[in-house]
């Protein structure tokens, strides 16, 4: 019986030590759609999530859920951790936005950042990244790279987000080969290894020679090993899928974002309503080694990037032309941020019927 | 050498009949602690977190609920086909053409309002799976196909074709390209049962109904006598003057109807719009459930709800212990597994046999 009193009031104290360091501690928590090693765009997050514990250490504690569906599933997930201490909650996907808002209403108290969403709240920011600079430097490759001047685009949704990338990186291209043209094939799924690979086969046995991505895994990567063409990591290095065909990649870098809204929301700094549109002068995205790839073309790449991270260049900057050939800006004009955010047509030279 | 052998046993027990469910979910429990031990987690916060916390909190039991709702809808209906031995596996196709025809009048007819909107979307569920359930029926019936093939290919059909309404002709002109329809107006979402509470909305009531009305009927009506008597044996079916053409066509129409009512519910309740996909595959996950349940509507709102805590029990545990979210999938196997698993035992006993007997046995 002792024994019993004593191991009860052992297993309290130690039940009430937890829920004290618990509280010293500020939580993060972070929902993934995909798996946490999707060698892609949730993995690029959960190093994010990594760098947070690593340079604010004892501070804070993070939590994670993986493979959460978009949907009600994802509102119960959210709504999960909105009710287990976390002080700020990012949701890492485009489909979170409708219930990231609905548990943000119920919520007031926790802090949500959403990725790449339209959509605020007094509690509730968007932030996003301009993956357009990085997209438009690899389009430049691609354009001195590629054999028959076509380049196949691996697209998930017709969303303005992904819409703008395929712009972006087709002028990147034309800008050194006029006569570029761009095969898209749709998807429609963020994550879904298979319906990847099978969309880079389909594009390759079209003839193109070079792919890039706006899905989450590394399959078409290594599909273009396998073939023997070149393609752009997404998201995340993927030179160890695919390091005879990685030309270079879009990297995610979440986690100097994530350091600095984590320390706002702690020292009460933290704003709700806002939108963060960051870059690569402000680190949001950086590019991996350029490999695989002349001399030659590699320094026009290091040229381009260091002219976008001056603000020298933006990679939509007149004269372009619609798809439909009409004039969408004109010579040396440039495109202010709504209009790309809301993007909803092609520039020329895009070989596919945008899905309406 | 040894050999195993399953014997038919002449009498099954009873008891053990009942308990088996239980049965295997203990040992569902032991092997899920073993499970947490291999991979280095405390079983027994693991299984706490697993099984007890998504129960500790009002919240998350209407969570609990929503899950479950679909699952009992959907396996009591299959109750009713697997009993008259139609195997309709196609019941994730019927949820998804309710939640398609259910959803019609509040994407096609936005200014419709009024009382009779909801009822009407549900009646419309209810008729969209029946009638998608009337295709395998038919085409058993009158060209004696395999119904379990028909029905499950017909899942894959009903799945492209929402995607394709909700990437075409239903999308949200105003939702930037991504798909899904526009979000239900408040008067076609169906009322939750305690706002206050949780977002636990009408369907489990639904659920709970239809649960007691298959009970009745199977148990203390002549049709539920039908029921049975087609299933266990078709021939003495015939002689009492009951068509098995008929029985096919009851059983996919009640099963379609269910699944559909199920889809309406979770597009109207939980969702609240039609998006490209509306199911976690719970058409199959309620195949379980109306095993689980030993095709016993009463066992299947039990069963439905311990399968609804699997899933539950992963996000909780994916949390507190940061175990992989596939733990839930490991759980649901595993518990079919134990399930199965004691029902052959229970239907037969295991007979070592020395191969020196056995090949004396087989030359007599």
């Amino acid at each position: 019986m002792k024994k019993l009193v004593l191991g009860l009031a052992s297993a309290l104290a130690i039940m009430v030590a937890t829920s004290a360091s618990a509280q010293d501690k500020y939580k993060a928590c972070f929902i993934y759609l995909g798996p946490k090693t999707d060698g892609g765009w949730t993995q690029a997050h959960d190093i994010g999530r990594q760098y947070v514990e690593e340079k604010l250490g004892d501070k804070v504690e993070t939590a994670y859920l993986e493979n959460v569906p978009e949907g009600p599933d994802s509102q119960r997930a959210i709504e999960r951790f909105a009710r287990s201490g976390c002080g700020i909650i990012f949701t890492t996907s485009f489909g979170y936005m409708d219930p990231t808002l609905a548990v943000a209403e119920k919520f007031p108290d926790v802090k949500f950042e959403h990725a790449t969403g339209f959509k605020t709240a007094p509690n509730v920011t968007t932030y996003n990244s301009r993956f357009y600079q990085g997209r438009y430097i690899i389009g430049k490759i691609a354009g001195k790279m590629s054999k028959t001047g076509v380049a196949g685009y691996i697209a998930s949704f017709p969303i303005p987000e992904v819409v703008m990338g395929i712009n972006g990186f087709l002028l990147g291209a034309r800008s050194v080969n006029p006569d570029f043209k761009l095969k898209v094939v749709w998807v429609n799924t963020w994550h879904d290894a298979g319906k990847e690979a099978d969309a880079a086969k389909a594009l390759i046995d079209q003839g193109v020679d070079i792919i890039t991505q706006h899905t989450d895994s590394a399959a078409p990567m290594q599909i273009a090993e396998e073939r023997g063409i070149h393609a752009f990591g997404q998201a995340f290095d993927q030179i160890e899928a695919g390091p005879n065909a990685q030309l270079t990649a879009i990297m995610d870098t979440w986690g100097p974002y994530y350091v600095k809204k984590i320390q706002a929301a702690m020292d009460g700094t933290w704003k709700g309503g806002e939108q963060s549109w960051d870059g690569l002068a402000e680190g949001i995205l950086a590019m991996a080694p350029y490999t695989n790839m002349p001399d030659d073309v590699k320094a026009m790449a290091e040229d381009t990037e260091a002219k976008i991270e001056s603000g020298e260049l933006h990679p939509f900057t007149g004269p372009v032309n619609k798809q439909d050939g009409t004039v969408w800006l004109k010579e040396g004009e440039v495109s202010d941020d709504g209009t790309l955010l809301g993007m909803d047509f092609y520039v020329e030279g895009v070989d596919d019927k945008l899905p309406q | 050498m040894i050999r195993v052998e399953l014997i038919r046993r002449p009498q099954q027990s009873a008891l053990f009949s009942a308990l088996s469910p239980f049965i295997a979910f203990a040992l569902t429990l032991i092997a899920g602690a073993i499970l947490f031990w291999l991979i280095g987690k405390p079983p027994l916060p693991a299984l706490y977190s697993y099984f007890i916390e998504p129960l500790t909190e009002i919240w998350s039991v209407h969570e609990l609920i929503i899950k479950a709702t679909p699952l009992i809808l959907i396996a009591v209906g299959l109750s009713v086909c697997y009993i008259s031995n139609n195997w309709n596996i196609g019941a994730e196709g019927q949820f998804i053409f309710g939640g398609i025809v259910g959803s019609l009048l509040p994407i096609l007819v936005p200014g419709f309002g009024g009382p009779l909107l909801l009822p009407l979307m549900m009646i419309m569920g209810m008729i969209g799976g029946a009638a998608y359930a009337a295709i395998p029926a038919f085409l058993k019936t009158r060209f004696n196909t395999n119904e379990i093939l028909t029905s499950l290919m017909l899942v894959y059909v009903a799945q492209l074709f929402l995607d394709w309404l909700a990437r075409g002709v239903f999308r949200d002109p105003n939702g930037s390209g991504f798909p899904g329809s526009i979000r239900f107006p408040a008067v076609a979402r169906l009322p939750e049962i305690a706002p206050s509470q949780g977002g636990a909305h009408l369907g489990i009531v639904f659920a709970i109904v239809a649960a007691l009305v298959v009970w009745f009927m199977l148990r203390s009506t002549l049709k539920g006598f039908e029921v049975r008597l087609i299933g266990t044996s078709p021939r003495a079916g015939r002689f009492a003057g009951f068509s098995a053409s008929k029985m096919a066509f009851f059983a996919f129409l009640t099963s379609g109807a269910l699944a559909g009512l199920a889809g309406i519910t979770e597009v109207s309740g939980a969702i609240g719009q039609l998006r490209e996909t509306i199911s976690p595959g719970y058409g199959f996950t309620a195949i379980i459930v109306a095993f689980l349940g030993r095709l016993n509507p009463i066992g299947i709102v039990a069963a439905g709800l311990v399968l609804a805590l699997t899933y539950l029990g992963g996000e909780a545990a994916q949390i507190s212990l940061g175990v992989s979210d596939k733990v839930a999938r490991v759980f649901q196997g595993m518990l079919l597994f134990f399930v199965l698993g004691c029902d052959t035992l229970i239907h037969y006993r295991i007979r070592l046999v020395r191969r020196a007997i056995a090949s004396a046995l087989e030359k007599s």
